[in-house]
């Protein structure tokens, strides 16, 4: 187990007009499951595709057609349960939730209520530096998705496309630990790294692969602490559900108005009615779906076309002896063995293939100099084109080399930057590129030394001018350094400057 | 040859062999008969020209030699199995149309060892009937008729049609599907051999679902050797079902030995009711004698909670087809009715549903939603659930105790009149299963013999119980009791 020492924050107040308000906040995180076919047919899921041309006659529910389970996104969920540090569950079994929608080909979702594939497990979310908070995981289980209805390409008429239809979810459902919007944002920025680093998941919310359903609900000062202690969830208020939100934007926006709602009503001598409610980003808020009255009735009961989902300790074993590295470890061993700051860290850390990229530059080299290097320059430059690190123009081996070429002197750190320029647009290997244009450092002391001797002849004035006041070296070595082109080690240009100007 | 479509599944098979007639003939036969059979109304979608070119193709491999068992054998084809691009409608309204692109994996199968299809035969709708009066085709008439009489007769349910296609010779055998007695109930009205064998052992891949956890497919013929031809060419794992076994299928025809000497016979308690006709009690001691003659020991059992096998039944079975049939829906395929100006999704569901389901079917969709729905689903679906495990639990104990078959009549009465139970409580028409709904809720195999006439001269079926995954046994148990019967009887031909 990973010893991380941290401080939990505080919990996020709001002041209603009478009294201060803190929130509690649980969700219910969908991850699509990485896999190139559906949860139990064999149809692609490929985002993108033509409407309904990744369907199988299982996906369309057509008569007679049997579920037959997918074997690598159960392996996926196991795989994303472990990241979790969650118990797994070797027994588990599907079940059937009833409900009519258009989009629903079989009118049941096959979904896992009554046994999950994984139960208890936690997210540490960072919330800067020495604090975190440990959200409680509940469960994971396995499910289809929907496909999607379309309703504004005819007046009249709606249509469906499938291609969605059947592609396997993880619903990741937390304990209510969450405490701020921020928070909130947070937990699932640090579920999506953890789960990109597992590969389980793609987590793009743009495309719908990642959406998180909210409970939001509000107490009073110490009522969550009595809660904590007891597990009794009478001492927490009254939760709303805010359904299917896709941004980290939205989710926080959706949060804050949905706990001030709850409290005004409350402070105005109401209660809060547990509804399901949909956050709408153009008015900036929360409105009721559905009440508890209208709330469906799933009729969850077990799928009789499947068998229990049953595990063999030894393949739980081997995936978990295949697991990745995870964010957490990594940040640690990067601040322990690179003696980068907790914050370098946790930016290298935050996407897998960064923090690979920059291991690769950091390996037998100055780490702190590495990661300077991968964040401003790099990375910098890589924001400013739109790119990622997979479609880095600089390979972790060219940056490798510039770097070596700082230490070794034959470039100076400003030189550094120009050959970066070039190895970034034009490519090639960066110790070619130094001999090629003449772009090392020069170290002959002689001829640095006959450099500062002609500034010194050609600039009777400035000699006496410096003389009174020792700060005028500079100008010196400026000049040096200007006449050879930016070559000149600057530290022996310095050293002979100030021996020649005795001082 | 005359009369070639009154050839039992073997003796076709081995005339075929030897030379002494073609499916080509075979085919005819039974095209001409079901031609002239159309007021049983067995037959609703025939496949006349499929089966010639089947046949032929058939002649072809039999000349080369080395033909599958069925090759060239003529069989007709309960509606609920999908048959590509030839209509496959369970026998519902809401499925008009409905032609699908792919088919079953039992069917795939029977074409592939050359058997021939001569069309989809009629059942109750959805499989939901004892008495295939709930189809959408209009009921099946059984070509059994009460002595001196022209009452038409059910020839039972749900998977009617096959048998009345079996019992009017207009096909060697049929397919049928199981899920409270829908094989054996018809097989042991219509006077044919019907088998229902272990859940898993059949693959449910493309027959269409009532009650996924109860179905099961098998054979309709008219002796129980055929029984064991058709089964083994039905059986197999199927890596598309996830609930079929995947387990080696035995040679069902070379274990009939006809030696059931040291075998111990069940002869349970609880099913005697009270109220049952004496013509029945007295064909189960017959049965038994009989089976006690061929050296058989026949031992009083237990099986204590078969009371609550059919309210058990009854509530699982509707709670599985509320969600199976919620796919019928007008979005996708079959029925959609039509809409007036201003009316949205609900009412498309709620007409289409309305006119796409009959009563029986609308019935069991209510039971089964509201068994299921929160408030009562323990009280219903749950308690069933472990009364159903109860009952499988009687007959492991049974079985354990080193019993090897059970025998028990299949049916409490012999067929009925076509309406007769029209204006009955549905409960009436529900007891017909009360033999055999036990097999299905424990998973057994079961299969029903004609064991007897009853007064009017119907037939009447005695059933055997096996041991999972032990069809082999049992239909050498079946084979014996057949022999010692010597059911020969047939319909008098009247349509």
């Amino acid at each position: 187990m990973l010893d991380i020492t941290y401080t939990e924050p505080k919990a996020k107040t709001i002041a209603g007009a009478r009294d201060d308000w803190e929130l509690v906040i649980g969700m219910e995180v969908h991850a699509q499951v990485s896999s190139n076919a559906k949860l139990f047919s064999g149809a692609s899921t490929l985002f993108g595709a033509e409407p309904n041309s990744n369907v199988s006659f299982v996906d369309a529910a057509m008569p007679g057609m049997l579920p037959v389970i997918n074997e690598y996104c159960v392996e996926q969920a196991v795989r994303t349960g472990l990241g979790l540090q969650a118990e797994i569950n070797l027994f588990s079994a599907f079940d059937r939730k009833n409900y009519f929608y258009p989009d629903l080909p079989q009118g049941y979702q096959i979904s896992q209520l009554y046994h999950p594939i994984v139960g208890e497990g936690e997210v540490l979310v960072d919330m800067g530096q020495g604090t975190a908070r440990l959200v409680r995981v509940e469960r994971i289980h396995l499910e289809q998705d929907a496909g999607k209805s379309v309703h504004d390409m005819d007046p009249n008429m709606s249509f469906v496309d499938l291609n969605r239809t059947g592609v396997a979810l993880m619903e990741i459902v937390s304990r209510p630990d969450i405490r701020s919007p921020e928070e909130a944002a947070a937990y699932v920025v640090k579920l999506r790294q953890i789960l990109r680093y597992l590969g389980t998941c793609e987590g793009n919310m743009q495309n719908g692969n990642l959406r998180a359903d909210v409970n939001v609900s509000v107490c009073r000062p110490g009522a969550y602490e009595r809660y904590r202690e007891s597990g009794d969830f009478g001492h927490l208020g009254t939760r709303c559900e805010l359904k299917n939100m896709n941004s980290m934007r939205f989710i926080q926006q959706a949060i804050d108005y949905e706990a001030r709602r709850q409290i005004a009503i409350l402070e105005d001598g109401g209660s809060i009615d547990q509804e399901t409610r949909l956050y709408d980003a153009d008015k900036g808020e929360t409105r009721s779906m559905r009440s508890k009255e209208e709330a469906h009735d799933y009729r969850y009961f077990p799928c009789p076309d499947l068998l229990p989902l049953t595990l063999e300790q030894d393949w739980v074993d081997r995936i978990k002896a295949g697991l990745p590295e995870l964010p957490d470890a990594k940040k640690a061993r990067f601040i322990a063995d690179f003696g980068v700051t907790e914050y370098d860290a946790s930016v290298l850390t935050a996407d897998i293939a960064n923090a690979a990229y920059f291991e690769d530059v950091a390996k037998g080299r100055d780490g702190k100099q590495a990661a300077n290097w991968v964040i401003n320059e790099l990375f910098g430059r890589l924001n400013k084109d739109e790119k990622n690190i997979q479609d880095s123009p600089v390979s972790a081996a060219q940056l490798g080399k510039i770097l070596d070429l700082i230490s070794s002197g034959d470039i100076s750190g400003k030189i550094a930057k120009d050959l970066f320029e070039i190895v970034y647009t034009e490519g090639g290997d960066p110790a070619e590129i130094v001999e090629a244009r003449g772009m090392k450092q020069v170290t002959d002391l002689g001829a640095i030394e006959a450099a500062v001797d002609q500034i010194i002849i050609d600039n009777p004035e400035q000699v006496e001018k410096a003389k009174q006041n020792p700060k005028l070296a500079g100008w010196f070595v400026g000049q040096v350094m200007k006449a050879t082109g930016g070559k000149a080690n600057p530290k022996a240009v310095n050293q002979i400057v100030r021996q020649k100007l005795t001082f | 040859m005359g009369e070639m479509n009154k050839l039992t599944i073997a003796a076709a098979r081995d005339a075929m062999r030897a030379g002494d007639m073609t499916s080509t003939e075979l085919t005819e036969a039974c095209i001409q008969a079901i031609e002239g059979a159309d007021t049983l109304n067995a037959v609703v979608h025939p496949t006349f020209d499929r089966a010639r070119a089947q046949a032929a193709a058939a002649d072809s491999r039999l000349k080369a030699g080395d033909a599958p068992d069925l090759c060239g054998i003529p069989l007709g084809i309960k509606d609920l199995y999908c048959t590509r691009g030839v209509a496959s409608q369970a026998a519902s309204n809401i499925l008009t149309g409905f032609k699908p692109e792919y088919e079953s994996t039992i069917t795939q199968g029977l074409w592939d060892q050359g058997a021939v299809m001569l069309g989809k035969l009629n059942m109750d709708e959805f499989a939901m009937g004892s008495s295939n009066e709930t189809s959408i085709y209009g009921p099946v008439t059984s070509p059994w008729r009460r002595r001196d009489t022209d009452t038409r007769l059910t020839p039972g349910g749900s998977s009617g049609g096959s048998g009345a296609a079996v019992a009017a010779d207009l096909c060697l055998a049929a397919t049928g599907t199981d899920t409270g007695g829908s094989i054996r109930q018809p097989a042991a009205f219509t006077g044919i051999v019907g088998v229902k064998p272990t859940y898993g052992r059949c693959s449910r891949w493309g027959i269409i679902a009532f009650a996924s956890s109860l179905d099961q497919a098998g054979p309709m013929t008219k002796d129980v050797r055929d029984a064991a031809i058709l089964l083994k060419a039905m059986a197999g794992h199927d890596p598309k079902d996830s609930t079929s076994a995947n387990l080696p299928v035995p040679d069902f025809e070379a274990a009939l030995s006809g030696d059931i000497r040291g075998k111990k016979i069940g002869l349970p308690k609880e099913y005697r009711l009270e109220g049952m006709p004496g013509e029945i009690e007295s064909l189960w001691a017959q049965g038994a004698d009989m089976l006690r003659d061929a050296g058989a020991e026949i031992i009083d059992v237990s099986l204590p909670h078969t009371k609550y096998a059919l309210p058990a039944y009854y509530v699982i079975a509707p709670a599985e087809a509320s969600s199976n049939l919620a796919r019928y829906d007008g979005v996708k395929y079959g029925l959609r009715a039509a809409l007036d100006a201003n009316e949205g999704i609900t009412e498309m569901y709620e007409k289409t549903r309305a006119e796409g389901f009959g009563a029986e079917v609308q019935r069991r969709v209510m039971i089964g939603t509201y068994v299921l729905s929160a408030g009562f689903y323990d009280a219903y679906y749950n308690r069933a659930r472990r009364v159903r495990a109860l009952i499988k639990r009687d007959f492991e104990t049974v079985f354990a105790s080193g019993i090897d078959a059970i025998l028990t009549p299949t049916t409490p009465s012999a067929a009925f009149g076509l309406g007769e139970m029209a204006d009955q409580d549905p409960v009436k028409m529900y007891l017909n299963d009360v033999f055999t709904v036990t097999v299905n809720l424990a998973g057994l195999p079961g299969v029903s013999v004609p064991a007897g006439l009853d007064k009017d001269g119907l037939p009447l079926g005695l059933q055997l119980i096996g041991r999972p995954w032990e069809e082999a046994d049992m239909l050498n148990s079946a084979y014996v009791l057949e022999q010692a019967v010597g059911f020969v009887s047939k319909p008098e031909k009247w349509w």
